[in-house]
């Protein structure tokens, strides 16, 4: 077993090799090299943290401004239904009053025409009794020969058309 | 070795100077071997590995992908097991983990096709002594500097009843020893156990073939396909005893750290 039997000649070689090989493994990668590549990790995975924190605020910044728009669009609505609304309103307001304008019009000119009628029908009467007086004297004076006065005569066809 | 095709098991292990044999340090000879070579072509290539991960792209490619989940495997391992203050001891496991699965894995490239025979560091405990002894002695320093004599009372769980204070301590003064020898030990016998295990077999491989085909066909072919079987299985204890171990010394680091 060399590992015994040479071990008088060859333990100080040995130990001095790996204590020189080992020690700058230790010094130049371990101390030199590993912290290098441990802090690009470090860097890397700060970056990341950071990359996704932004992220995260820029989504909240846009889910806030989505809603704040949202928000103004429906108050946009509203507005707009109070406008049309107020519209209709104001227009079936304006329609009636002047319906209502032209009705009392019509209405004016119904009762001036029904005036009017009733002036021609009473009008109409009178020249009927004129007519009638006439025709009634001289229907008497014809048949009976009786001359009847105007007066008697008007009387009595008033009598009979008026009852 | 007498005759042709007996094989050597231990012979993979054993090592042979490069150059430099007559290298000393304090009458300590520190010649460059072939283990010393394995050792610098594991941290060329975790060098490599790691240097191409450094492009610092924000959208990686592969290979810094690859290192950052080696990065991210073992920041997380020690975020489990010792918390926010874990997070300094990443560049040491981080070496150890992957300087021992370098050398585990590159032990089982099947370099011997083309002559070169993969030496396996991991596979002594010269080399895992030492990594276990840093490692504990990482633990004993943290502790130590960070709570003073108080670090004493790792050795009183809590829950301790009274009348077992005077053995508890010691059992657990002893399990606390024997972690540098358990970590050192682990590591070497489960690569040495692979690499034996793989030789024995390649020797059943070559004697019976030798032997004509009837053992070929009863003893060689069987043993061909347990090797292949085996060697997946030793790419999976590869990577496994290099997570126990980083396991292991991050779980005592969170003694030292945080006590208990």
């Amino acid at each position: 077993m060399p590992q015994i039997s040479q071990l008088a000649d060859t333990y100080a070689s040995q130990i001095f090799w790996v204590l020189i090989f080992f020690g700058f493994v230790f010094f130049i990668v371990g101390r030199g090299m590993v912290p290098k590549v441990m802090e690009t990790v470090a860097a890397r995975d700060g970056q990341i943290a950071a990359d996704l924190a932004f992220a995260e605020a820029a989504r909240r910044a846009a889910d806030g401004a989505e809603s704040s728009w949202q928000a103004t669009a429906a108050q946009q609505r509203a507005d707009a239904h109070a406008l049309i609304a107020k519209a209709k309103h104001d227009a079936a307001a304006a329609s009636e009053a002047r319906l209502h304008a032209a009705a009392s019009v019509i209405d004016a000119r119904i009762a001036e025409a029904d005036a009017r009628i009733a002036a021609a029908a009473a009008a109409a009467m009178a020249e009927i009794e004129t007519v009638a007086t006439e025709a009634a004297g001289d229907i008497a004076q014809r048949l009976a020969g009786i001359s009847v006065g105007a007066d008697a005569a008007r009387s009595a066809v008033k009598e009979v058309l008026h009852g | 070795m007498a005759d042709q095709g007996s094989v050597d098991p231990m012979a993979q292990f054993k090592i042979e100077p490069i150059f430099g044999s007559d290298w000393t340090i304090a009458g300590h000879n520190i010649a460059f071997t072939n283990s010393s070579l394995w050792m610098a072509i594991a941290t060329l290539a975790l060098t490599i590995f790691v240097a191409g991960g450094m492009k610092r792209q924000l959208v990686p490619g592969r290979w810094q992908m690859a290192v950052e989940t080696m990065t991210g495997f073992i920041d997380s391992l020690l975020a489990a097991n010792i918390g926010p203050n874990g997070k300094k001891y990443v560049p040491y496991i981080f070496s150890l983990f992957m300087f021992i699965l370098i050398a585990n894995i590159q032990g089982l490239l099947p370099l011997g096709l083309v002559g070169v025979h993969p030496f396996t560091f991991t596979s002594h405990f010269t080399v895992t002594g030492v990594l276990a002894i840093l490692s504990f002695s990482i633990v004993l320093i943290v502790g130590f500097a960070k709570h003073k004599l108080h670090f004493f009372s790792l050795f009183v769980p809590h829950g301790t009843p009274i009348w077992l204070l005077w053995l508890i301590p010691i059992i657990e003064l002893i399990s606390f020893l024997v972690r540098p020898f358990s970590l050192a030990l682990r590591l070497f016998v489960a690569m040495m156990a692979g690499h034996v295990l793989l030789e024995v077999l390649s020797s059943f491989v070559i004697n019976s073939t030798n032997s004509g085909v009837l053992w070929m066909g009863v003893v060689g072919i069987p043993s061909f396909l347990l090797m292949i079987a085996i060697s997946a299985l030793e790419l999976l204890v590869a990577g496994i005893q290099a997570y126990v171990f980083a396991l292991l010394t991050s779980l005592y680091l969170n003694d030292a750290e945080n006590l208990h």
